[in-house]
């Protein structure tokens, strides 16, 4: 007999429960095998069976040794509820529930005596999303009439540069009536209003990040839509910096810096200038924090891509400068702006703050025209690691505050200047077509998202707290892990497949989206467009108020 | 819906003239109302061409107060004209006590201004008596412009017409570019600044249509010129734009048009001039207009011209003669006023055109 003592670690602590049932079990060993995590594991049970022989009862026990598959009972290696056990089980056998009556959050602080990491989004779930408190209510009808979704064209690009007010336009009319420039003006790209949001090399499985990056290259060359995915911070494979394919990239420079000397390095081979550079200076899943990939991701080809040791690899909180964060800064978009020669636009990304819009209006009122996009990450961003008490507890949504900031530009006139690009949870129901119309209608240019392109590549992981175990290097579904045996789960085809599939669904739903409001182009501010049931969304975001 | 006409004549023409236009049409519209802005104004107006006149309809009271303020800013008056109304029972007008049409000469220290100065304090002054006249409803400035005169009115045109004395032809009241639009703007509150045309500065614009980026341009123009007020209707941004773009950018009119529907991306990108016309759709994509719309625009020149959505959901007919060019929602209205024109010669303008006319009634077709 085991000992059990009052305060060891039993099944019932931990948040999810192995459902196995016995009789069902054929032993193919399937469920173990698939299971990334260690959390079961077989074993054999002793057994007391009472049985009778002959024509009248007359019972007798025997026991046995009968082999089972059981939960393990340890706060490092506990079931993550990831599900992957009944997916490969023939017999429907096993299966983990979940354990409303878990005291992992307490057990594991104790045990550990350090605070507990996770990878995912937020997993407080509170009330309704406010943006589905908000319908798109504007329909054209009759004189004013609604669009053909099928047969019209509609311009479903979104600019990522810095854009100049129209009195500082270098053009002036020549004889024959036409505007004539000769002057430089700040770089701006035309591209799709959804961003393939910055996951870093490190934080994805490389071949996650190679679907990713085929997806985006098909949805350029095959389908027309100019999408751009950010790389993230940990840098960028020399193949990919020295193709024509950078162009579709746009580089990310973070707090740790990790990466970049390769792609210094790269830079006299460009064959492309990437699509943009984004400054990294906070997320929106852990604001206020630093990147945080742990040792056992950091294998071999990860050491090489970030020229760094096997070892936690943490960015700081803030960029680190001589005399200032804000003089580091701006001293990486004077460089990046240099480097380029002045041919590639640099943007910022921030989180979500109640700060946002002075640090937005400090960008919008700069004479240089330096800052080339706004990307504004709210709260339920998601992420490959961070501290629990960081992802549940800090952070502020992203809905009012992009209105902010963008009703901060309208008040000054300035809207439009710098574009507003916002993420964090957007796509969260699965539906990012109608989360991005209603963000552009309420001031967005665009949208990035990270966490649903994982979901889209097979992510299991959700907000009341199933997987979630991206920090672990042990993910599943090979998504955000380094090993080889589990990465070789995940077919990059199919993932660059569903990812590009989900784009042209989701580009028809624009469509049918804007039809209805008479829209042919984006309808960045066109906040008379949404209503909303609830009045104080609806105060707060000054859109009309319906019921 | 509105109904929209222009009539731009090498001969002095009389309100008649746009009220056949308008009248035939009014299964089209709502006869809901009736304004006009004539420019190049013969009549008793013709002498005194490069002097302001005042627009206005208001009570006794807002008579007095206009005329103070215009007085304490230094204007004198030289002529003015009321029209002699003909107040018969059962006419479908909602009409103001005194509609004053006023000349007057700029003040003393104007001397030797030049004349964006004095452009700067015809704006100025008209702002200020709207001020002055709104606070109690007092009255209504339409325009404080040479050469020009806005006439509007809640109603049925027809009997706006008659009201005064409108349907009669004499030389008295006349010009050489008469706009005319026959709706009280229903889409929001029945307010006499709601009518198009509207007047700023020598541009005037009118349209038939929706702006369903109305907030958008809204937002974006309220910040960028004094003038830019009001807005009580969708078709005031398209006035704001059309004098932000040719007169406060000093663009050539034809980018007016690459203002407000833009090319498609897809297109610009085939195009030699594709770095301005980028730059024009980043800088400008406020000022865009989405949704069906027929504008009718006058430029400080007496240039007249029109332009459609890029969809072209909004008709629009162009018809002439040797004297008389006549712009229309629909062509039975120039039917009812050039007769005996050559119908073959019409223009029915595409989507991506600007059909522009200048003084000597040379008719220029300019593809974006």
């Amino acid at each position: 007999m085991e000992a059990i003592k009052q305060n060891d670690v039993t099944a019932n602590d931990l948040p999810w429960k192995i459902v196995y049932d016995a009789s069902r079990c054929t032993m193919c060993g399937s469920c173990v095998a698939t299971c990334s995590f260690r959390a079961i594991v077989p074993k054999v049970e002793r057994r007391r069976m009472v049985f009778s022989e002959g024509n009248f009862p007359e019972p007798k026990t025997r026991f046995s040794a009968v082999p089972v598959i059981r939960q393990t009972k340890s706060i490092r290696d506990y079931c993550r509820g990831c599900g992957m056990c009944e997916k490969v089980c023939p017999n429907d056998a096993i299966k983990p529930v979940r354990n409303p009556d878990t005291r992992l959050p307490v057990i594991t602080r104790c045990l550990g005596g350090d605070s507990i990491k996770r990878g995912g989004r937020k997993n407080l779930e509170g009330s309704i999303r406010t943006l589905d408190k908000i319908r798109v209510g504007r329909i054209s009808q009759m004189t004013d009439p609604s669009l053909d979704a099928q047969r019209h064209t509609f311009d479903l690009l979104a600019p990522f540069g810095r854009i100049l007010p129209p009195h500082k336009l270098p053009f002036t009319p020549d004889d024959d009536q036409q505007l004539i420039t000769n002057e430089i003006t700040p770089p701006v790209n035309w591209i799709y209003p959804v961003i393939i949001g910055d996951m870093s090399i490190g934080a994805l499985s490389w071949r996650m990040w190679e679907g990713v990056a085929m997806a985006v290259a098909y949805l350029n060359e095959e389908c027309g839509m100019p999408v751009r995915m950010c790389s993230g911070e940990g840098g960028v494979p020399a193949r990919l910096l020295k193709s024509k394919y950078l162009k579709y990239l746009i580089l990310q420079i973070a707090s740790g810096h990790f990466g970049w000397n390769r792609i210094a390095n790269a830079m006299p081979h460009m064959v492309e200038d990437p699509a943009g550079i984004l400054i990294k200076i906070g997320q929106g899943a852990k604001p206020g924090d630093g990147g945080l990939l742990q040792a056992g991701k950091v294998a071999e080809h990860i050491q090489a891509i970030r020229g760094v040791p096997k070892a936690d690899l943490l960015s700081p909180p803030n960029h680190q400068g001589l005399y200032s964060i804000e003089e580091s800064v701006q001293k990486m978009f004077l460089s990046f702006n240099a480097a380029f020669k002045f041919r590639v636009p640099v943007a910022i990304k921030v989180a979500a703050s109640a700060t946002s819009v002075s640090v937005f209006n400090n960008l919008v009122r700069d004479p240089y025209n330096i800052v080339g996009g706004f990307f504004l990450d709210g709260i339920d961003g998601g992420t490959g690691a961070a501290h629990e008490v960081s992802l549940d507890h800090t952070g502020h949504p992203i809905v009012s505050k992009l209105r902010d900031c963008y009703l901060a530009a309208v008040t000054q006139g300035r809207q439009g200047q710098i574009p507003l690009w916002a993420a964090g949870g957007l796509g969260k129901t699965g539906d990012l077509a109608a989360d991005a119309f209603k963000m552009i209608a309420l001031g967005a240019n665009g949208v990035f998202t990270g966490k649903l392109i994982l979901q889209m590549a097979g992510c299991v992981g959700n907000d009341m707290g199933r997987c979630n175990a991206c920090n672990t290097g042990l993910c599943p579904t090979g998504i955000t892990t380094q090993e080889p045996a589990l990465t070789r789960r995940l077919d990059p085809e199919k993932v660059a497949q569903n990812i590009v599939n989900y784009y042209l669904a989701m580009d028809q739903e624009f469509k049918k989206l804007l039809a209805p409001i008479g829209n042919s182009s984006l309808p960045v501010g066109r906040s008379d467009a949404l209503i909303s049931t609830d009045r104080a969304v609806a105060e707060r975001l000054q859109i009309q108020h319906v019921c | 819906m509105c109904r929209i006409g222009a009539i731009k004549s090498l001969n002095y023409i009389h309100p008649s003239m746009a009220l056949q236009l308008m009248q035939s049409q009014q299964k089209g519209h709502d006869n809901s109302g009736f304004a006009m802005v004539m420019q190049n104004l013969g009549g008793i107006f013709e002498p005194y061409k490069h002097l302001p006149t005042l627009s206005m309809a208001c009570t006794d009271e807002g008579v007095k107060i206009a005329e103070d303020l215009l007085h304490e800013v230094g204007f004198n008056r030289v002529t003015q004209w009321a029209p002699e109304v003909n107040d018969q029972p059962g006419l479908d007008i909602n009409a103001m006590p005194n509609y004053v049409f006023e000349t007057f000469k700029y003040p003393r220290a104007y001397k030797h201004a030049n004349r964006k100065e004095k452009e700067e304090l015809l704006l100025d002054t008209r702002l200020k008596l709207r001020r002055a006249l709104e606070e109690n409803e007092e009255g209504f400035v339409y325009s404080f412009w040479p050469d020009l005169l806005t006439l509007k009115e809640i109603g049925a045109p027809r009997d706006i017409g008659t009201y005064f004395n409108l349907w009669e032809t004499d030389n008295r009241f006349t010009a050489k570019v008469i706009t005319a639009q026959c709706r009280q703007n229903t889409n929001y509150d029945i307010v006499r600044y709601a009518a198009h045309p509207f007047h700023l500065q020598g541009y005037t614009a009118l349209a038939n249509g929706e702006n369903t980026f109305y907030l958008k341009n809204k937002e974006f123009q309220q910040g960028l010129h004094r003038g830019y007020i009001g807005f009580e209707s969708d078709t005031q941004c398209l006035l704001y734009t059309l004098h932000y773009v040719h007169r406060e950018l000093g663009w050539p009119l034809h980018y007016y048009k690459h203002v407000v529907t833009p090319l498609p991306f897809a297109e610009i990108q085939q195009r030699e001039d594709q770095k301005q016309l980028l730059g024009i759709r980043q800088s400008l994509a406020h000022l865009e207009l989405n949704g069906p719309n027929t504008i009718i625009g006058m430029l400080p020149d007496n240039t007249l011209f029109t332009c459609c959505d890029a969809k072209k959901l909004r008709p629009v007919v162009i018809g002439r003669d040797n004297n008389t060019i006549v712009i229309s929602s629909e062509v039975c209205g120039i039917n009812e006023i050039l007769p005996d024109r050559d119908w073959e010669i019409d223009i029915y303008p595409n989507e991506r055109e600007v059909v522009m006319i200048n003084d000597d009634l040379e008719v220029q077709r300019w593809k974006q």
